[in-house]
């Protein structure tokens, strides 16, 4: 398990870096690297050359204001974990990203990276899209943004062109009268999920007016479903049980859970009610201790 | 098919200044072990699930089997070999795990000893929780983790005893 | 008098190696650009013929020193053309069958070695073995034990209906059996089914060779759990005498039952090459390699029919199963034949039968794995307890102490033949009394309130119980040579190989207390063939037995000729000395003694002086002038050497129970205890047993409740990484595992030792089978199970998940 030959380009600026890409169709961008050299290792990728991004300026920034969270190129995993402001502004971050892998490949891998990678089980694409968050994504022929709901276009495929580099995502913070939750299954801690939950939902007036989770590892991509109709006119008091079931109905029936050799088809669809119902219970609490003047 | 383009790769490796030339593919792991001669370093999967590879760059554990050595041209990284006193004493992580038959083969270990080497320096006194959860990236397959998890306490008893 | 070390936790002597990088693991022996690196062209397919392979792309590529495929091996040596050879061969076995080195005309399962090559590095290596072109035919493969039992498509033409061995022994035949099931006051029948796994050590295999021309000699080091069977077999292939061959074993990173099979073709290949090519050679695995082209174990399907009494005193018991061997046969029927004897546990059947087919499938082939058999046979037994225990509506503990061997009944024929080929005869044990630890242990009789408390916070809790009786520490021999140096350090070689087991230590607290020398100085070589060339090799628990009493019977041999020297030296009688501390003193005066450093230097008359000890030992310092100074029957030197060769195996046995939790949700499981009892006679150093049983039930939560191989219809292995193959973290095992002791020595060995490797393993498909049935009140006959697993059980078995 060795990596092919292979090139290697270490830019010091992101235009040499875009050059780089455009000159070379078989060229591969290298951040943190760990999905992409485990790929290499097994030949399953075998790029011309890797452009390695770890030299390029001005990446490796967690900025943090009032509007949300915008995370550099280079930001690792336990970086942006370790981040309290970016855990304040937007509570998410955290609770997915302390399920991404271990903590040496947090410290390594890059949260842009993942997100990039556009794996359909890993946890930061569904929390971007869930928040409505965006890539800034940059090429020798400009800047341009590109929605989270669009990052992810089939399994390991994003809609970035080959010339494209990733130079950060923005996370939208928490709104007023916002909560969000999030739970995954996985056989090992540590291992991708069989199936994971991530949960916003908005509260105003004592009734739900916004409700909306993401999958993983459900779906070929991460898929985000408006769950309103079900939770709609939900009193303000405990969560209304037949309305979380109707959540979860709905969910499912936007959802084509695939079977693999963890979980058959109809278990990884069981998990996704199951979790449904805890998340969406966990978001509401969560959007209602926030209602009530709570902390985050 | 002519011979691929070395790369020049300067590493500071247990304090030692190392220049090296290598192939963009090779792999750190493969640096360390068969360019440096510091075999302590293991090898179990290639794919950074096992662990064994951990080493610590800039400090922070990382597998080394997941970094293209050119990749950490400029770097520090502290691998097994560096985690005894110069005149050979154990650290207080090594000791915890001699202690507390902590190894059977021992060839997960090193992977082990660096990633309790981080983890007690960020967090020096863990709960039994937090002891477990420091090595819950690292596979071994002898022990059955019970007396690892009991030689992290330790070493966190000793560290603190050396403080 | 120092403190005997047999017995105390003595902290391990191989530690600080290990702890610092200065292991030496066969990839780290040779490194250097000297050496050149082997990869291996390995079946895509899981059946398929060869028309044709090119190699020519290869020759040309910048690095490449060798490749081969089988039409090159009868060049460099006729034997290694031929098939590997079946090492452990059995008369049942009618259809053995081997791999060859490199495939010949047919692969017969994903993985199978097809070509060889040796170039710079590993990386060269993979790419020259990326462009050589095969044209294969794709055969139909043979899956599961289910095809191979249909027997309309066949792994090998030539044996029909895939079956390797058909076996059958007992104390009943199929009519006296048939006539005491319809007897028996009571009846059930089961259908029982295991899945695979694997070894897995986190260091695959390794083989590195370097052929000195000058000396006409090969020095092969390799990652094995047998030295000279390695060494018996290269020279053998390569058509050299045995004397030509070293086969060092260095640091093992792990064995589990793997490495006991050889030789691999690799390891062949490799010695073949360096003497071909005249540079040092190695080959190192990788992991994928290792999960499709080593070995698997445990896969079997189990019919138990089973008559009793209302008492659940097994009656008749007749079992029959289909063992799962893969493609290939080299280890025999060790596997099935274990289960198929020590399936009898603490038990004693009024009437036992057993049948046994092993079969074909175009999978990796299947050899021992920690347990050997034995957790598949565990697994039969004690879910037929359970089921007794169910059917009679009594306590789960109950029908197993109504079936138990009594103390008093020892040595305990179950007139059957074990895997030695020698009779299944317990030499001793009690299991009333490991029951009543284990109860007491794990809270048997209390768990009903448990239960009911953890129901009203509509929590689910099981609890599961399973006994095992484990034949240990088998034959055929073990040898050692204790030699002490005129510095009073003592050097002692046993032939077993060691992977963590801690036997350099165990076997110098032996040493310690029977020679009388200091634990500090006493150095242990394993698996060396330079230093012993006769061995037999680590597997079966058997190494504190064997290796263990050969060093002591070799010991006390130095020890007694130091002892007659000393008396000589020290004008006093045999009987009056004694050795403490490294030093023979006449008893009750310490002032009278000598070293054994001292008694070393005597032992060994001397014509030269090269340092102060020699000088002392000189044919003018030492010796009577009227006496040759070596007598007829001595030998120069202070050294034992010395075999233990046993009758028969010991029988450790021992309890596991456990408590889980099922969610009612996810149905995920959670261990919430983990109770052991165990009985491996005499304890040397409790410390390592211990850590050998945490090992071991560690592999058993895995077998139980995470690993298995994930075959797809085409032979393809889908989860041959550590990603998908779930080998658990810490996370996922027993946080604090319960441990008690009871030691019945062994009258077999001068230790009372019985074996302890394996022990841990043995009951985790029947313990958590159990617990999961308990929890859940559904009946539970395939393991591992999976949360994925488990929701379709109470799916099927109408038990509504009940979010």
């Amino acid at each position: 398990m060795k990596p092919a030959p292979v090139g290697y380009l270490r830019p010091t600026s992101l235009e040499e870096a875009c050059r780089a890409l455009a000159d070379d169709p078989d060229a591969k961008v290298l951040a943190g690297g760990q999905s992409l050299v485990p790929l290499l290792s097994m030949r399953l990728a075998a790029p011309s050359t890797l452009v390695d991004i770890n030299a390029l300026p001005g990446l490796d920034g967690v900025e943090v204001d009032e509007a949300g969270v915008r995370v550099g190129a280079l930001v690792r995993h336990a970086d942006l974990l370790a981040h309290d402001g970016a855990a304040r502004v937007q509570p998410l971050l955290r609770m997915a990203l302390s399920h991404v892998a271990h903590a040496p490949i947090r410290n390594r891998g890059t949260t842009v990276g993942s997100l990039v990678h556009a794996d359909a089980a890993a946890e930061m694409p569904a929390v971007l899209a869930l928040l409505g968050g965006t890539v800034e994504v940059v090429s020798a022929r400009g800047t341009r943004t590109v929605a989270g709901a669009d990052l992810v276009v089939g399994p390991l495929e994003s809609s970035l062109a080959h010339d494209e580099v990733a130079t950060s995502a923005w996370f939208p913070a928490l709104a007023d009268g916002q909560g969000v939750g999030f739970a995954e299954i996985s056989r090992r801690q540590g291992d991708y999920a069989l199936c994971g939950v991530a949960a916003l939902v908005r509260r105003a007036a004592g009734r739900v007016v916004e409700a909306r989770a993401a999958y993983l590892a459900v779906d070929e991509t991460p898929t985000v479903v408006d769950l309103l109709p079900a939770l709609d006119g939900d009193p303000d008091g405990d969560p209304d049980e037949a309305r979380l079931a109707a959540a979860a109905d709905l969910a499912l029936a936007s959802l084509s859970p695939a079977g693999d050799i963890h979980a058959t088809e109809q278990y990884r669809a069981h998990l996704a009610r199951v979790l449904t119902v805890r998340v969406l219970r966990e978001a509401d609490d969560h959007a209602r201790r926030r209602g009530q003047g709570g902390a985050a | 098919m002519s011979a691929e383009e070395p790369h020049e790769v300067h590493l500071v490796v247990n304090g030692t200044t190392y220049d090296v030339q290598v192939p963009a593919r090779r792999l750190l792991s493969d640096a360390l072990r068969h360019d440096l001669g510091l075999t302590g370093t293991h090898v179990g999967c290639e794919h950074g699930v096992c662990g064994a590879c951990t080493v610590l760059l800039d400090g922070r554990p990382v597998r080394a089997c997941l970094l293209l050595a050119v990749t950490v041209d400029g770097h520090e990284v502290t691998t097994v070999e560096g985690l005894a006193g110069p005149d050979g004493t154990l650290s207080a992580v090594q000791e915890g795990f001699r202690q507390c038959h902590g190894l059977q083969c021992g060839f997960c270990t090193p992977g082990f000893l660096t990633t309790v080497t981080a983890g007690l320096r960020e967090n020096p006194d863990p709960t039994h929780e937090e002891a477990r959860e420091m090595v819950a990236g690292n596979l071994c397959r002898c022990t059955g983790y019970q007396n690892i998890v009991r030689a992290v306490e330790r070493a966190a008893e000793l560290g603190r005893e050396q403080a | 008098m120092t403190t005997r070390l047999t017995g105390a936790p003595v902290q391990r002597t191989e530690d600080r190696r290990l702890l610092t990088g200065a292991g030496r693991f066969v990839d780290d022996v040779q490194v250097g650009p000297q050496t050149l690196h082997a990869a291996v062209l390995r079946s895509p397919h899981a059946h398929a013929r060869i028309v044709d392979i090119d190699v020519d792309a290869v020759l040309d590529l910048e690095g490449v020193h060798l490749v081969w495929t089988h039409e090159d091996l009868a060049g460099v040596s006729a034997p290694l053309a031929e098939p590997l050879p079946l090492l452990i061969p059995h008369p049942a076995l009618t259809h053995g069958r081997t791999q060859h080195a490199l495939a010949r005309d047919e692969v017969n399962h994903v993985g199978e070695a097809v070509a060889f090559v040796v170039a710079d590095d590993r990386y060269v290596a993979e790419d020259a073995v990326a462009r050589i072109r095969v044209t294969w035919e794709v055969l139909e493969p043979v899956v599961g034990l289910e095809q191979a039992r249909a027997g309309e498509r066949l792994v090998h033409d030539d044996v029909p209906g895939n079956v390797g061995a058909r076996l059958e022994q007992g104390t009943a035949d199929a009519e006296q059996m048939a006539a005491a099931l319809e007897a028996a006051p009571h009846r059930l029948a089961l259908d029982l089914e295991v899945e695979r796994s694997a070894c897995t050590p986190l260091e695959g295999r390794g083989t590195v060779a370097r052929w000195d021309p000058d000396s006409d000699r090969l020095q092969v080091w390799t990652s094995t759990q047998t030295s000279t069977g390695v060494r018996a077999a290269v020279a053998a292939r390569l058509g050299l005498d045995l004397g030509q061959v070293d086969v060092i074993t260095p640091d093992v990173g792990g064995g589990f039952g793997v490495k006991i099979n050889h030789p691999w073709p690799e390891e062949l290949l490799v010695p073949a090459a360096a003497r071909v090519l005249g540079r040092v050679v190695k080959f190192t695995e990788d992991r994928r390699e290792h999960f499709v082209s080593s070995a698997h174990e445990r896969g079997q399907l189990q019919h138990v029919e089973v008559g009793f009494d209302d008492e659940g005193r097994l009656l008749a018991l007749d079992v029959e199963f289909w063992h799962d061997h893969g493609a290939y046969t080299p280890y025999g029927l060790i596997v099935p034949i274990i289960t198929s004897t020590q399936l009898l546990g603490p038990y004693k059947p009024q009437l036992y039968r057993v049948v046994f087919e092993s079969l074909y499938t175009n999978t990796t082939m299947v050899t021992p794995y920690r347990g050997a058999g034995r957790p598949q046979g565990c697994y039969a037994m004690e879910r037929t307890m359970d089921a007794i225990a169910a059917h009679l509506g009594r306590d789960r503990t109950e029908v197993r102490a109504a079936n138990f061997i009594q103390p008093d009944e020892f040595p305990y024929d179950q007139g059957l033949v074990f895997q030695d080929g020698r009779e299944l005869e317990y030499d001793s044990g009690d299991y009333p009394a490991l029951l009543e630890k284990a109860k007491a242990l794990v809270g048997w009789d209390e768990f009903e309130t448990f239960r009911a408390e953890m129901a009203a916070e509509g929590r689910r809790v099981g609890i599961g119980l399973a006994c095992y009786v484990e034949g240990t520490g088998v034959g055929p021999y073990e040898g050692a040579h204790v030699h002490v140096e005129t510095s009073g350090k003592v050097k002692v070689a046993t032939g077993l190989t060691t992977q963590g087991q801690g036997h350099q230590t165990v076997f110098a607290q032996l040493v310690a207390d029977e020679l009388g020398c200091r634990f500090e100085d006493v150095e242990v070589v394993t698996g060396d063939t330079r230093r012993m060339p006769y061995a037999v090799g680590t597997f079966a628990s058997r190494a504190a037995v064997m290796s263990g009493s050969a060093i002591h019977l070799a010991a006390k041999r130095t020890k007694e000729k130091a002892l007659r020297i000393a008396a000589d030296a020290l004008e006093a009688d045999e009987a009056d000395l004694e050795i403490v501390e490294g030093s023979v003193r006449v008893k009750g005066s310490p002032g009278s003694a000598i070293d054994l450093g001292t008694v070393a230097v005597l032992s060994n008359p001397l014509r030269y002086a090269f340092d102060e000890a020699s000088k002392a030992a000189t044919q003018f310092s030492v010796g009577d002038p009227g006496r040759p100074p070596v007598a007829e029957d001595d030998e120069p030197g202070l050294e034992g050497k010395d075999f233990y060769s046993p009758e028969r195996a010991t029988f450790a046995s021992g309890i596991h129970a456990v408590v889980v939790e099922t969610d009612p949700d996810t149905a995920e499981v959670t261990i919430l205890k983990y109770a052991v009892v165990h009985d491996c006679g005499t304890l040397v150093n409790p410390m390592i047993v211990e850590g050998q049983i945490h090992g071991g039930v560690a592999q058993g939560v895995a077998g139980a409740l995470f690993e298995r191989m994930a075959y797809d219809e085409s032979g393809q292995l889908l989860n041959a990484s550590f990603m998908d193959f779930l080998m658990p973290y810490v996370t996922e095992v027993p946080d604090g595992i319960d441990i008690d002791h009871q030691e019945t020595p062994s009258p077999l060995n001068p230790l009372g030792i019985k074996g302890a490797g394996e022990a841990g393993v043995i009951p985790s498909a029947a313990v958590f089978a159990a617990a999961i049935e308990d929890a859940e009140g559904i009946r539970v006959t395939r393991m591992p199970m999976s949360p994925s697993d488990l929701f379709h059980l109470r799916t099927d078995q109408r038990q509504e998940p009940t979010s």
